[in-house]
């Protein structure tokens, strides 16, 4: 961040907020960049000749007499091949101690694509988690984020899902990424030798929590430039979205707007959507997926931040800890893909559908028999059953130690309906019955 | 209206897309002006006025934008250019033709043409020399796809105006005049085939209004038996994510009894849209036996797309619609969602710093809303043929919360309501439209009732009222089993309760994903209420609550797959007899 001749340098600053600086300039873009002493700040507000700066990293020690200089561009990226493999922070320097990458330069947060030009995503990802695979399946182009508990387990199955994806680039966004598990995807990923297929933006908990929100608009610029420029198929993982939220309602907050639902800022669903609705497919064959970590404050579901992120993501994954098991499950019941309907039963085998629905309306029937049992109530014979398929379907279907192909988990789905249930208990097309009920 | 100079501006203030403008001269609220940013013009909306400052609402991204930039007011309001050739587009909020936009991605400031203005067109002539007409009468007609494209006399005119005359039938360009009209002082008006209109403001080239009466068949059963829709008829979804709301808008929007079909896609997901673009070009009609993608038009301001065109899409969608009710068309048109509309408002409000009204949506919401949805209806035209606009809007309530205000100011406006459940669509019990919650204000009125008497059957409203009732009923009674037990209450609880379950499973719920069972007639839709009626006020035999369930399950699923089944084929008829049979068992004598 060089500073050129001719540039001019302003020093008079009227007004200090905890985010934010105002002076006066003129000939200043929205959006445009400048430095505060040093410190990278972006331009939020114009009214007549004052300009309003966000200081990413805060303004402690920020003097009135400080140095501004503007840049005369938006945040950007340079892209090329060279980023494959490397660590960046969240402004797009390197953080693994490698060269500064060279390529063409791109500002971020980018238009966005004409929906006319997209490609309805048709590509299934295999994950061999049956609790994905099987009930929430995931196609290419598709944005869905894991709703989880901080103690859940879900960067393990974030980075399981990311290898076994098969995706040219993985592009890790990590946001308040919490050192140790910053550490985590490098190591999986150095283990599963797939180094040089990754490229980190990482924010961790150390940073400050501003620069959060160029995080996701860095990762999304190298996305696009592999998607389309590379035509490569690029997942994306974000994670912790619920802390890029609150960086939002940080800077709403101190830019004195009114706050809407849970003190987040009104415009949090676009904020948002402009993020996911950068997965697509492409025509010319390239895509990006979106997977994102959105951790909810005990299981509340309505709270802004997941309820925005629900309208917006194509399903939701969840996880939970089955106690009858004593393992992790991708909980049928809350989990939801809506592109599934896509590849199921035309990719997969066609019984996709139905015995998908079928096993999931016998466990919720098995989880009213257990509310039975709870109440001290009698069982009868169908509850009993249905309890018994849901822990074997639990154990050898939901857990997400669980690697197997769908044609098996559909092979297992009706082994246990044989040895559960009669046929009209199931409920499945007849046609599917002749072919593939046990004998 | 015109001015005679045009008011021009510069730049004052940027926060995000509110611009400030220091105007030279008049400007009038929603007047729209084109910003100039270095050679790129970023069309605005005024949304109000303070003194010499013109406060404006951008469609398009603010980035960049600097202080001083020049302004262009246009003297007019946010218009649409209605004529021949909007049919299956895919436009923007703004009716930017998308297909006609360059490049990959959208570039701001690219506006591109909504009609091609030399498409040459089959005139037919319909009025003649000496004619007396007003705004909104048919002068001539073209071919568009299948329909008959009426050209009008402009909605703008005002007063009655005398034929000169109207060109013979014959080839002519969308821009060339087809008539020459005299006003009352006998100057002479010029009509092509394309016209102008703000989209805020209604169409009111009709002649009256009566209250709806004739049902709209959708082919979702828990909508045409237990809660129909009427053409001209306004209705709402509201349900939390994961519920169904646009597998269910998809579903009206391929099989509803509608001419055409217009989608707006405000604020939602893109791959939504793409869907639509994807299917209905292959999909076919089942009444005209053509693909749907020539019935359906699509305004599409997808989320990522920018705010403020949000608002403008609605109006954008309601105004075509109106254009072609004037036609003597039934329009179908559906917003998904409403509650994205709102936050654009509520985003707006917000930068402008008004005082917030309840959960920070401006005070004017429920205002704005309920005007919005009295633009739909059923009119008669100045000639005396009939059209609709029926609309059925999307809400996405925050945190599933029916209490919130969209949903309130809409179940104000709106008389359907189809209450989508979470608890429905967690057991997957698809249309997850909640059978108690949900209603439709029509069956309450005598018109619809005479009506479904007439075409369906006298006692059609009963059998739609029993089968309610028994929903209510099956309902109670399983509250009752799960206060008490299975062993605490009598049998004849488990038997209203699992007669309740035959009439969800095999009426309420529908598989949208398979061929047959996604669309049902209303004559089949008839029969199966009848038979699972028959079901109902059967007595059966049983000696304990244990063999209601195994019994009942075999009866829904008997159903279920004659649901699955083409109507009237062997396979339904081998059904019927096995459910005969069945129900024969356990008949009490």
């Amino acid at each position: 961040m060089e500073t050129t001749a001719f540039q001019k340098i302003y020093t008079k600053i009227t007004q200090i907020t905890k985010a934010t600086c105002s002076l006066q300039a003129s000939g200043i873009g929205y959006e445009e960049l400048a430095t505060v002493n040093g410190r990278l700040a972006q331009v939020v507000k114009i009214n007549g000749d004052i300009v309003t700066l966000q200081i990413f990293s805060g303004t402690e020690g920020i003097p009135t007499n400080a140095e501004v200089i503007f840049m005369g561009h938006p945040p950007s990226l340079k892209v090329g091949e060279e980023l494959a493999g490397r660590f960046f922070n969240a402004y797009g320097q390197p953080i693994d101690g490698g060269p500064e990458v060279e390529g063409e330069e791109r500002e971020i947060g980018g238009p966005s694509v004409n929906p006319v030009r997209r490609k309805q995503p048709s590509e299934l990802i295999a994950t061999g988690i049956a609790g994905i695979d099987l009930n929430n399946t995931l196609v290419t182009g598709q944005k869905i984020p894991f709703f989880a508990d901080p103690d859940q387990p879900f960067n393990q199955v974030m980075a399981m899902v990311a290898l076994r994806a098969k995706a040219d680039k993985i592009i890790l966004g990590g946001m308040g990424l919490t050192n140790d598990d910053y550490l985590y995807y490098k190591n999986v990923f150095d283990n599963a030798g797939a180094l040089d297929r990754i490229i980190s933006f990482v924010n961790t908990t150390e940073n400050p929590p501003v620069e959060r929100l160029l995080v996701p608009d860095m990762a999304l610029t190298a996305a696009e430039y592999f998607a389309y420029d590379k035509k490569e198929t690029v997942l994306v993982l974000l994670t912790d979205m619920t802390l890029y939220a609150d960086a939002l309602s940080i800077v709403s907050n101190r830019m004195d707007q009114i706050p809407s639902k849970d003190s987040m800022p009104g415009s949090l669903y676009s904020d948002l959507a402009k993020i996911y609705e950068k997965a697509v497919q492409f025509p010319e064959g390239g895509s990006i997926t979106i997977i994102a970590v959105t951790t909810l404050s005990s299981g509340d579901i309505t709270h802004a931040i997941p309820d925005n992120t629900g309208y917006i993501t194509e399903g939701q994954l969840f996880l939970r800890r089955d106690s009858d098991i004593g393992k992790v499950i991708v909980d049928p019941f809350r989990s939801l893909s809506r592109l599934k309907q896509l590849v199921i039963g035309k990719q997969t085998r066609k019984d996709h559908p139905q015995v998908m629905n079928a096993a999931v309306r016998l466990y919720a029937d098995a989880s009213n028999a257990k509310t039975k049992l709870e109440n001290g109530f009698d069982l009868t014979d169908y509850d009993v059953r249905t309890m018994n398929f849901a822990r074997e379907y639990s154990n050898d279907l939901l857990a997400i130690d669980v690697n197997i192909d769908t044609t098996m988990m559909l092979d297992k789905a009706w082994e246990l309906f044989g040895k559960h249930f009669s046929k009209a208990e199931v409920g499945i097309k007849q046609e599917f019955v002749d072919l593939y009920w046990p004998r | 209206m015109e001015k005679n100079k045009l008011t021009t501006g510069k730049v004052a203030g940027i926060i995000a897309n509110l611009v400030i403008v220091d105007v030279d001269g008049p400007v009038s609220q929603n007047e729209i002006c084109f910003i100039n940013l270095s050679g790129v013009r970023l069309m605005a909306e005024v949304i109000k006025v303070l003194g010499k400052k013109a406060y404006t609402q951008v469609f398009e991204s603010t980035r960049g934008l600097k202080v001083g930039e020049s302004v262009e007011f246009m003297g007019h309001m946010l218009e649409v250019t209605l004529g021949p050739g909007i049919l299956s587009r895919n436009f923007d909020g703004l009716q930017n033709d998308l297909d006609k936009m360059e490049g990959t991605f959208l570039r701001r400031g690219e506006y591109t043409a909504p009609i091609n203005v030399d498409q040459e067109w089959e005139f037919t002539p319909l009025a003649k020399t000496g004619d007396v007409v007003k705004a909104g009468d048919w002068l001539g007609e073209v071919k568009e796809n299948w329909i008959g494209h009426k050209i009008m006399v402009p909605f703008k005119f005002d007063g009655k105006y005398t034929v000169k005359n109207v060109k013979t039938g014959g080839t002519y360009k969308a821009s060339e005049p087809v008539a020459v009209l005299t006003d009352k002082d006998g100057r002479e008006v010029n009509v092509s085939m394309i016209q102008k209109w703000p989209v805020k403001v209604p169409i009111k080239a009709y002649a009256d209004k009566p209250r709806p009466y004739r049902l709209m068949e959708t082919g979702v059963r828990i909508i045409d038996t237990m809660n129909p829709i009427v053409e001209g008829g306004t209705g709402f979804v509201p349900g939390p994510f994961g519920s169904g709301k646009t597998v269910l808008q998809h579903a009206l929007s391929k099989q509803a009894e509608a001419d055409l079909i217009i989608v707006a896609a405000c604020g939602e997901r893109a791959n939504e849209v793409v869907e639509i673009f994807t299917e209905f070009p292959e999909l076919d009609d089942p009444r005209t036996g053509r693909k749907l993608m020539e019935r359906t038009t699509i305004i599409a301001n997808t989320s990522n797309m920018p705010v403020a065109a949000r608002e403008a899409s609605v109006y954008t969608a309601m105004t075509i619609g109106e254009y072609y009710r004037s036609m003597g068309l039934k329009v179908l048109l559906l917003a998904d969602s409403t509650s994205r509309w709102a936050q654009a408002l509520r985003e707006m409000s917000n930068r402008m710093e008004e005082l917030p009204g309840p959960d920070a949506f401006p005070m004017d919401l429920p205002a704005i809303i309920s005007s919005f949805y009295a633009r739909a209806g059923y009119v008669y035209l100045n000639n005396g043929s009939t059209g609709s606009i029926t609309f059925i809007g999307t809400v996405s309530p925050a945190g599933g919360n029916l209490k919130e205000p969209v949903t309130e100011s809409t179940k104000k406006a709106a008389r359907c309501f189809f209450a989508l459940s979470q608890q429905r669509a967690d057991s997957k019990r698809y249309p997850a439209v909640d059978p108690i919650d949900s209603y439709s204000k029509y069956l309450e009125y005598p018109e619809l009732q005479e009506y479904l008497s007439e075409n369906i059957s006298p006692d059609w409203l009963g059998s739609v009222l029993e089968a309610k009732n028994l929903l209510l009923r099956g309902k109670e009674a399983y509250e009752q089993i799960n206060i008490l037990g299975d062993d605490g209450v009598p049998i004849d609880y488990h038997l209203r309760y699992w007669k309740s379950e035959v009439i969800d499973f095999v009426i309420l719920q529908q598989d949208a994903f398979d061929k047959i069972d996604a669309s049902t007639p209303i004559e089949r839709q008839k029969e199966m209420l009848g038979k699972v009626l028959d079901v109902c006020r059967t007595d059966f035999d049983f000696d304990s609550f244990e063999e209601v369930n195994p019994y009942f399950k075999r009866v829904i699923n008997v159903f279920k797959q004659m649901n699955y089944s083409l109507y009237q084929s062997g396979d339904f008829k081998k059904y019927e007899s096995e459910l005969d049979a069945i129900i024969n068992e356990r008949k009490a004598a």
